[in-house]
């Protein structure tokens, strides 16, 4: 199971990767493979506002359904189209290509609540 | 309490199955992942553990009658060494449980029922047995561990295992054998998946060795253990009821169209015979369909819509792997139960699209 060192990471299993004002986000490799082969993705509108902690995506597996929360707040600035029909890229490359949406950060502070990877990598080990 | 284990379980962890608590047993959900589980059954072979499932045996010179008595199907109308699905309803006509027989003899027969319904149908047959003088019901449920091999290569997996021509057994028919050097195995030509093969039933104790022997002989074919998850994806692409999702003590057998498993002229009295009768003469209210939904993936319970009214309920729902479309099992009133009707299915608060289609959503194609 991997975390990248240069990622943020929520208790809902999302990880941050930010670059000035805008957060990419996406699930880790831990919510995907729990989750399983994912089957479909619904993304939010470009332009919607968010704040931590609202349900700002749906990722669905063939078994379940499970919420994508914002980890900081902002306002929806992309999100990955490339996902529809090709879902899988979800589980095969969760950090990269599967990346779910972008945020224009209001507040960029927001993510030293977030987790580093070895926090993160403890939180995950305490919850099996 | 702790979890029940079936004789495969050191099998499951040692194969990278992960394990969940179903119905009190511990079992593997997924190994290698649900699709490609699912496209392996569909194109070659799966070796499945189902020994959750429950065994009731009744015996006796009355078990033909008591079974008959008991069942919606006409067991007298299979000859010995077959198998028969049928339901069992309340005096409602409300199904109390579905399972499949097995017909060893007239005296002598096997009732496979659904593992959360063991307790609830051996009381249920023993309190409703029309002939307890002359007909005993026993539960073997923690005696047989039970495998199914599935998919169109199953025949030829377990043949170098078995002296049986399975080549020479038909669907629905079974005998009791040895298998990969176990005796007393019952080897039936039956299953919960839509493909050809076969499901085993064979005493736990010494079963395990069986596990990685069919895994061995399937293994030029690609054979691989498969979860419950993709059990349940397959079996509703070929629209076999999951009880408790698509029917339970208040659905009945003609709602559910299972009517093809109520012989109301079978000439012996069964338990739901009036209930059945009158309501095939007034018609079911309501139908279980298949739907094809659109865009978004309906769950268990999500309402399904009609000229934006609340008509039924979705029973059953998932991405189908084999057709790549959403697919789902619901009950809507008969009236808009036609293939080809338009209705719409409420998904967590956003309404998709949905047509009902001719069951089942996959059929074999050999």
């Amino acid at each position: 199971m991997q975390f990248p060192e240069d990622l943020k990471y929520s208790e809902d299993h999302e990880w941050v990767r930010s670059e000035g004002e805008l957060a990419t986000v996406g699930i880790t490799d831990y919510a995907q493979d729990a989750l399983g082969d994912v089957v479909y993705v619904e993304l939010p509108e470009v332009g919607d506002d968010c704040a931590v902690g609202d349900a700002v995506a749906e990722v669905e597996s063939v078994k379940t359904v499970s919420d994508v929360s914002a980890p900081v707040s902002g306002e929806i600035e992309s999100v990955n189209e490339e996902l529809e029909g090709n879902e899988e890229i979800v589980n095969e490359d969760p950090y990269g290509e599967g990346w779910i949406l972008r945020i224009a950060m209001t507040d960029p502070g927001e993510l030293d609540a977030m987790m580093d990877a070895a926090g993160y990598a403890l939180y995950v080990a305490e919850q099996d | 309490m702790a979890l029940k284990r079936t004789p495969f379980y050191e099998f499951h962890k040692a194969g990278g199955g992960r394990l969940i608590d179903f119905g009190g047993w511990e079992m593997p959900v997924q190994f290698a992942g649900i699709k490609k589980e699912h496209l392996l059954v569909r194109e070659s072979v799966g070796l499945f553990d189902v020994s959750h499932m429950g065994e009731l045996r009744v015996r006796g010179p009355g078990a033909l009658d008591a079974v008959q008595g008991l069942v919606t199907n006409d067991v007298a109308a299979i000859g010995d060494d077959q198998a028969l699905y049928t339901v069992m309803c309340n005096d409602r006509g409300g199904i109390v449980d579905d399972l499949l027989i097995y017909r060893i003899s007239a005296e002598d027969m096997v009732l496979v029922v659904n593992a959360s319904n063991i307790e609830k149908d051996l009381a249920w047959v023993v309190q409703r047995n029309p002939c307890p003088d002359r007909a005993h019901f026993a539960n073997q449920s923690d005696y047989w561990a039970q495998v199914a091999v599935q998919g169109r290569k199953a025949q030829a997996c377990l043949q170098p295992l078995t002296s049986v021509d399975l080549a020479a057994m038909d669907s629905f028919h079974f005998q009791v054998s040895e298998l990969a050097g176990v005796p007393g195995c019952v080897i039936a030509r039956t299953g919960y998946t839509g493909e050809d093969g076969f499901e085993v039933y064979l005493p736990a104790t010494g079963a395990a060795d069986i596990w990685p022997a069919i895994l061995q002989a399937g293994q030029s074919h690609g054979i691989a253990p498969i979860g419950l998850g993709a059990r349940d994806t397959l079996r509703l692409e070929a629209k076999l009821c999951l009880y408790g999702n698509d029917i339970d003590d208040n659905t009945t057998p003609l709602e559910a169209a299972l009517a093809w498993t109520v012989k109301l002229d079978k000439g012996v009295p069964f338990i739901g015979i009036e209930a059945l009768r009158a309501q095939r003469q007034s018609r079911p209210r309501r139908r279980l369909v298949c739907l094809v939904v659109e865009g978004r993936i309906a769950r268990p319970h999500c309402p399904i819509l009609h000229d934006g009214e609340q008509v039924g309920e979705v029973t059953s729902g998932t991405r189908s792997p084999s057709l790549q479309q959403n697919i789902a099992l619901g009950y809507v009133p008969t009236r808009i139960a036609r293939p080809g009707n338009q209705v719409q299915v409420d998904v967590r608060g956003k309404l998709a699209d949905a047509q009902v289609v001719k069951p089942p959503f996959y059929r074999r194609p050999y």
